[in-house]
């Protein structure tokens, strides 16, 4: 027994830590997390997450990097440190989001009418029109039940000043609630003890959550509506998610092929013929839905879907068109957003933001690019981005060259210090820097999903959290205050047809 | 369910028997060495030329020798027909109806997979591979057992239980098809110890060395001949698949048995008939080596039926009448 090793020289190191305070000492809601792992025996740490990593590999809960017909396949990899956060830091996190989503769904639904926005002077016009995500096909659509964007990934950040930011809002197609729930599950299986005297609130009904929300959109006098998930296929590096998210909602799975439209429905293709589909969960970009209207050389979508849509005969999550809100320069405006259309000040602030496109910002940041993270619009996973401070003379003058070429198309920000988490390496604990990416359904109400994705930069030093350049991830666990009966406990909401992860004992768990 | 899904299920369903099966054929040629007589020359022909891909051998590798042949049944990835192949598609079409079947059963062919393509890696043609033609059945087990125990039997479940039989009855009419092409050094030699040990050796590669026994004591080839093809209770009788195979398709189209509303129907109904309604001295009077070749081509032609009728993309013409039937709209009319 020696007790407490794992924490022996564990610094901070001037960073904000998620679970040590500034004296050293666990935080109040970390401290059952921080004494059960202190409390494991030599080597105990690296067992468990041994075995997280081959319970990972059994289920084959791999994303596909094809090279050759057999493929390589990748774990994303998982730490077994979670990150805590307080009931009352979530409740005004979750208050945040709601106004948020709130916002920007009324500012998708201005933008495809009457554009007062645009009009009363908040958002230049060049901005949205200019925008990747901005469709025109898609003006004076009216989305059933007026919502827009149903499922939302906004991805926050906490600096070393103990603030949280948004860093960007995900309103296409957001992926990775299916390790949130995976992730989950296979903690339940390592940490019983914990699970069993912490009040952790749960994840799992999030699959019904997301129906209740897709059937919620369903045109009206279908009284038991199909709902299908609409996927790329098996090649895409979601289709994991994809095909969990069908499976445990109960639903069907379906790719563009298995659907066709025909005398204003759409229709899917069965052993028996031909069977109506009310509600599409799709997982497929704008670009790519509807050959007719969009790209016209797709073959993942399905031709004349759009005109069935326009008919009110189908409905589409999220709505077409969505991608304009998640455009890196409109981010910017979102503050401005919120004000404008709920008259609030921002629960949750930006992340200080300068655009290129106005003057007085460009010229700021063609000065200060050495220190400065620039960020190219619509660019996503971890690309088109320079962090000023890690970056070569060479890169920042090119970058500045790009800026300078195209200021409509870069954001700059300054370089954050997020905040860490103890990290597994090796046989001992070290911070590793995280962000956070808490799930919003907006259907009858807006639902804020307890927990989130922690993603991870596994790499010492480094800030990118993308699963494409060296990130893992995280269980995220929330707290729940006396106010919130329903927590997690082992054993109650286990889901019985999943197996047991090889090589945990599970003799001292039950209480 | 999906046309899409019912392929899948269907030839993910057929993959791991066949993975299954390879290894039998290969199991009971290493066994027949063991026992081969002084003089004997080692014979790997007829492993490959009962699969089907003799061609291909030939063109790739030439003159057949344990470790090719081995390594061509078992790890060639360039043999749509090989162990691992076949399990490398099972898994990809689980992985494309992961939704439909359980955890259970995607975890076990998953890791069974794993472990197949991990002993391609070590693979050095050594006696180990007595130990690992066993396993490999035993994850064939693992993955059936999970099936018959966790899931659904519905419609999903009958494509399965379709494709599983019609794979089997194929390859079992191929394993008894093997005794064909061994050779005795003469004529004499029929009926001799090694002949028998060459049947016992058939038996046991479809695991009916037992209950074989059970039912007809000694070994002779009529009697082997009956059972492998015409029994109604041993599991891998080709008969006995076939009626699966054909009780599962009219659960799936809901016609009664006994009569037709497609073609795989009617050609299951002749071809189950003709089994129920033979006798080996027919068979042998038609000289058994044809009987299979015949059989293996109307089976063929039933697997063709099963396509035609389920899997391909039709799409619609005209909508003849919809009917609102509480739950969802269908649309009856469809054409190729």
């Amino acid at each position: 027994m020696n007790a407490g090793t794992l924490f022996n020289g564990y610094e901070s190191e001037g960073f904000f830590d998620e679970m040590i305070g500034e004296d050293g000492q666990p935080r109040a809601a970390a401290r059952l997390l921080a004494q059960e792992v202190a409390s494991l025996r030599n080597g105990e740490l690296q067992l468990r997450q041994q075995a997280a990593e081959r319970a990972l590999v059994q289920a084959g809960i791999t994303f596909n990097v094809y090279s050759d017909n057999q493929g390589v396949e990748k774990v994303l990899p998982f730490d077994l440190i979670p990150r805590i956060v307080s009931s009352g830091e979530w409740s005004r996190l979750e208050r945040g989001l709601r106004q948020r989503i709130q916002a920007l769904n009324m500012f998708i639904a201005d933008v495809y009418h009457r554009q007062k926005v645009i009009k009363d002077g908040i958002v230049p016009r060049e901005i949205i029109e200019s925008s990747k995500g901005f469709r025109l096909e898609c003006m004076g659509l009216n989305p059933p039940r007026d919502v827009w964007c149903h499922i939302v990934g906004t991805d926050l950040v906490r600096h070393r000043d103990g603030q949280v930011y948004v860093l960007e809002d995900n309103l296409r197609c957001p992926s990775g609630v299916s390790y949130v729930l995976e992730n989950r599950r296979l903690m339940k299986s390592l940490f019983p003890e914990v699970f069993s005297a912490a009040k952790i609130r749960p994840v799992s009904d999030y699959p019904l959550k997301l129906r209740d929300v897709l059937e919620f959109l369903a045109p009206d006098g279908t009284s038991s509506p199909r709902v299908v998930v609409l996927t790329p296929g098996r090649y895409n590096s979601a289709y994991f998610e994809h095909s969990f998210l069908a499976q445990q909602m109960g639903v069907e799975l379906v790719e563009g092929s298995d659907l066709v439209v025909h005398e204003e429905f759409v229709w899917m293709r069965t052993t028996n013929g031909f069977e109506r589909v009310d509600v599409i969960y799709r997982r497929l970009d704008d670009d790519f839905l509807d050959p007719k209207v969009f790209r016209a050389d797709s073959m993942l979508g399905v031709p004349g879907l759009m005109d069935v849509y326009r008919a009110g005969n189908v409905a589409l999550a999220n709505a077409p068109g969505t991608g304009v809100a998640d455009d890196k320069v409109v981010y910017a405006y979102v503050p401005r957003l919120i004000k404008y259309y709920l008259g609030e000040e921002a629960i949750i602030p930006n992340v200080p933001t300068y655009i290129c496109a106005e003057p007085a910002d460009l010229d700021y940041v063609l000065e200060h690019a050495s220190e400065l993270v620039i960020k190219a619009a619509n660019e996503s996973g971890g690309y088109g981005m320079l962090v000023g401070p890690h970056a070569t003379a060479e890169q920042v003058a090119e970058f500045r060259g790009h800026v300078r070429a195209n200021p409509r198309n870069y954001i700059a920000q300054p370089t954050l210090s997020l905040s860490r988490v103890p990290t597994v390496c090796g046989d001992h604990l070290e911070g590793r820097h995280v962000d956070l990416r808490p799930y919003i359904l907006s259907g009858r109400e807006i639902f804020v999903l307890p927990g989130g994705l922690t993603r991870v930069a596994l790499r010492k030093g480094s800030l990118v959290v993308n699963s494409s350049q060296g990130g893992g991830t995280k269980d995220t666990w929330v707290l729940a205050d006396s106010a919130h009966v329903e927590t997690e406990k082992p054993g109650r909401q286990t889901h019985t047809d999943l197996p047991p992860i090889p090589g945990v004992p599970r003799s001292n768990s039950h209480a | 369910m999906l046309s899409r899904v019912a392929d899948s299920i269907y030839w993910m369903s057929r993959n791991v028997e066949r993975a299954d099966n390879v290894a039998r054929f290969i199991d009971v040629n290493l066994n027949l060495l063991l026992d081969l007589p002084e003089g004997y020359v080692q014979q790997w022909d007829p492993l490959v030329i009962t699969t089907g891909d003799h061609e291909l051998f030939e063109k790739r590798f030439g003159k057949p020798d344990q470790e090719k042949v081995i390594w061509f049944l078992t790890f060639d990835q360039e043999n749509p027909n090989s162990i691992l192949s076949c399990l490398h598609s099972a898994r990809e079409n689980a992985r494309s109806v992961r939704e439909i079947i359980s955890t259970t059963m995607w975890e076990e062919l998953n890791t069974f997979y794993l472990k197949v393509k991990a002993a391609a890696g070590t693979f050095d043609g050594s006696d180990r591979a007595y130990q690992f033609y066993p396993e490999v059945k035993r994850g064939s087990h693992l993955f059936q057992g999970a099936t018959d125990s966790t899931l659904t039997r519905n419609e999903a479940w009958h494509f399965l239980e379709m494709g599983r039989m019609i794979e089997r009855a194929d390859k079992t009419s191929r394993i008894l098809d093997v005794k064909y092409y061994f050779l005795l050094r003469s004529v004499a030699e029929v009926g001799s110890p090694f002949d028998e040990l060459q049947w016992a050796a058939v038996l046991r590669s479809a695991s009916a060395f037992e209950m074989y026994r059970k039912r007809h004591g000694r070994l002779a080839p009529a009697g082997i001949t009956n059972f492998l093809l015409l029994d109604d209770q041993f599991p891998r009788a080709v008969r006995c698949c076939l009626d699966r195979a054909r009780n599962s398709l009219h659960a799936i189209t809901g016609t009664p048995l006994g009569s037709f509303q497609n073609n795989p129907e009617r050609l299951f109904g002749q071809l189950c008939s003709d089994l129920a309604f033979t006798n080996v001295d027919e068979i042998n009077a038609q000289g058994l080596h044809e009987y299979l070749d015949v059989l293996q081509e109307k089976m063929n032609l039933v697997g063709s039926g099963i396509y035609e009728t389920f899997f391909t993309r039709k799409t619609p013409t005209t909508t003849r009448h919809r009917v609102r039937g509480g739950k969802e709209w269908q649309m009856q009319s469809a054409s190729s």
